[in-house]
């Protein structure tokens, strides 16, 4: 191609390229910054306040936290509910979306009508509260945390329509040799739609993980506390963590440091996850995103 | 006709059943002067009494025009720079290098509200934060960000794109690279500059996604995001007058006052606001579509 000789077409990509290697600046910036102060030790963050490179290299803050009863039951009670929740939200979530994929079933179009309407209307958050907590009795169970997140109605209808994808033939075939509904989804459907079922447990699983609403209504008792309440303690108040440890084992506790280590470490299953879920995300987005 | 679908529906039908249609019955409480002992069918009727609270008290236009004026600002902002980031990732034409800067930008969406609170506080803090210390260094005043009410608009349009922007800008992609690359050829064959190329063909071409995009958006406008404006601004008093958008002002009527009927008519009103937008917009998206189908039905 002739235009790639152009001085205005070199100009214009290394503009472009310097425009994204500062948008990337921008982007990861914020990160390094905590990560450089979670190795800081306490005194230079009094003093100087956050630093990209630390000016005194320590682990100081990160052997802390790991001894902090609190911060450690906090990331155990965000770990069961990740898992237990992603589990039981993509198994829920899926068995609703397949026969809703079906044409030929009865009583479809109320059915998605049904799960529809939520989209669109809802009770507000009092009843919502007030069902929980008085009538379910659900308050500071670990159930809370996972429940009210079960199905969205949203990552249904992505999954429904990644169902409706798989040539309907296939299942067909195997509902004449005997098979059931459950069955044909389960040994055929299921594992034909892997990428789809992995997107959408990565939505749960991010949700679930990220999510502080629940716990900020829900939970009171502090062997419950999932690590975002945690840190929201800590940042709304910076003595929190010092009240709550035993002042026998540590002189003087890190609590800025604790904070910044509590905080990398709870975006560390994300990076670690992080080429899937881009891969999967990135997927997920585009069968349902823009259908809606 | 088979029963075991039904019986595989059957978790997720009650799902709804219980989270989302029984708290839609509950709506009564806000005709109700709630009391927990009594609970919500106990409670004495209070006719209008908890709409005439709210809606006489200055606290419905304020946190009404913030939850618009914010919403709007996100949607418009957001909009424009993620197609415009798209469009020029797009141009980035070494495989490796559009991948690398995709998957750098994406990165904030994946961190919770909480954390980018934290973030921020780096930035705005007032002794030690960064912009501060930058301000200082420079021979400036400090900013005093946390008792700024006028700068958090603003403040808030730009944490909302630096955690969202990525996220736009992957389904805006996924748009492009739909592009029948035929128009391109055509295009080039006749003469058209790249620039050219992006107008006349590009964005025309992204036009049916923006707009769905944008027809979901002004359909959730009488939401606020909760997660995002709570974990920010949290319960700083000064900052109220341009960040207390409907849900926060619910969240702390209900916690901290405990008047469930008043919050419950404040979010009543919210939610048949915001059913009659996405019926308008539904209906504008019908208009606007050659097979007389809305974005959501």
């Amino acid at each position: 191609m002739v235009e790639h000789k152009t001085f205005g077409f070199r100009l214009f990509n290394a503009a472009n390229y310097a425009l994204f290697a500062l948008l990337g600046i921008v982007c990861l910036v914020p990160f390094l910054i905590v990560l450089g102060s979670s190795f800081e030790t306490e005194q230079v963050l009094k003093d100087n306040g956050f630093s990209l490179i630390p000016q005194q290299f320590t682990l100081y803050a990160y052997s802390t936290v790991f001894q902090l009863n609190t911060v450690v039951q906090s990331f155990l009670v965000s770990i069961s509910v990740t898992l237990i929740g992603t589990l039981m939200a993509i198994t829920v979530t899926a068995l609703l979306a397949y026969p809703l994929a079906q044409k030929e079933m009865k009583g479809r179009g109320a059915l998605l009508a049904f799960v529809l309407l939520t989209m669109l209307f809802n009770g507000g958050i009092v009843p919502w509260y007030i069902l929980i907590s008085k009538y379910l009795q659900l308050k500071d169970t670990l159930w809370v945390l996972i429940l009210p997140y079960l199905v969205n109605p949203f990552n249904m209808f992505v999954l429904k329509s990644f169902f409706e994808t798989i040539p309907k033939e296939i299942g067909e075939s195997a509902r004449i040799d005997g098979a059931g509904h459950l069955r044909t989804f389960l040994s055929i459907v299921a594992p034909l739609s892997m990428p789809g079922l992995a997107t959408i447990s990565l939505f749960y699983a991010l949700g679930y993980w990220n999510d502080w609403w629940l716990s900020l209504n829900f939970i009171e008792s502090d062997r419950l506390v999932p690590v975002q309440l945690l840190l929201k303690k800590m940042i709304s108040n910076l003595t929190f963590i010092s009240s709550q440890i035993d002042t026998s084992k540590f002189i003087q506790v890190p609590a800025n440091g604790v904070q910044m280590a509590t905080t990398i470490i709870s975006i560390g299953p994300i990076i670690a996850a992080y080429p899937y879920i881009q891969r999967y995300f990135v997927k997920g987005l585009t069968i349902g995103g823009i259908k809606g | 006709m088979n029963r075991a679908l039904y019986y595989m529906a059957l978790p997720g039908l009650l799902y709804f059943f219980v989270f989302c249609y029984l708290p839609m019955l509950g709506v009564i409480i806000a005709f109700k002067n709630y009391n927990f002992t009594d609970g919500i069918f106990g409670s004495p009727w209070a006719g209008f009494a908890n709409f005439e609270f709210f809606f006489t008290s200055p606290d419905l236009f304020r946190v009404t025009y913030n939850t618009l004026f914010l919403n709007g600002l996100f949607i418009t902002v957001g909009t424009t720079v993620a197609v415009a980031i798209a469009v020029l990732l797009n141009e980035i034409r070494s495989k490796y290098g559009a991948r690398t800067f995709q998957t750098v930008i994406f990165f904030p969406y994946f961190i919770s509200w909480i954390v980018v609170s934290l973030f921020l506080g780096t930035f705005l803090a007032y002794e030690k934060g960064i912009i501060n210390k930058l301000l200082t260094g420079f021979g400036l005043e400090r900013v005093d960000f946390m008792n700024s009410p006028e700068l958090w608009p603003a403040i808030l349009v730009i944490v909302y794109l630096w955690k969202t922007t990525g996220y736009g800008v992957i389904i805006y992609l996924a748009a492009i690279a739909g592009v029948n690359p035929e128009y391109y050829e055509a295009a080039r064959i006749d003469g058209a500059s790249r620039l050219q190329q992006i107008l006349r063909i590009l964005l025309p071409q992204l036009r049916p996604t923006i707009l769905v995009l944008l027809i979901l958006a002004v359909g959730r406008i009488f939401y606020g995001d909760f997660g995002m404006i709570y974990a920010l601004v949290g319960d700083n008093g000064q900052l109220y007058s341009t960040t207390d958008v409907i849900d926060t002002y619910v969240f702390r009527s209900m916690r901290t006052l405990g008047d469930m009927g008043m919050t419950s008519a404040v979010g009543l009103y919210q939610s048949f606001m915001g059913l009659i937008m996405v019926l308008i917009t539904n209906w504008i998206s019908k208009k606007l579509s050659d097979d007389n189908k809305g974005v959501l039905f």
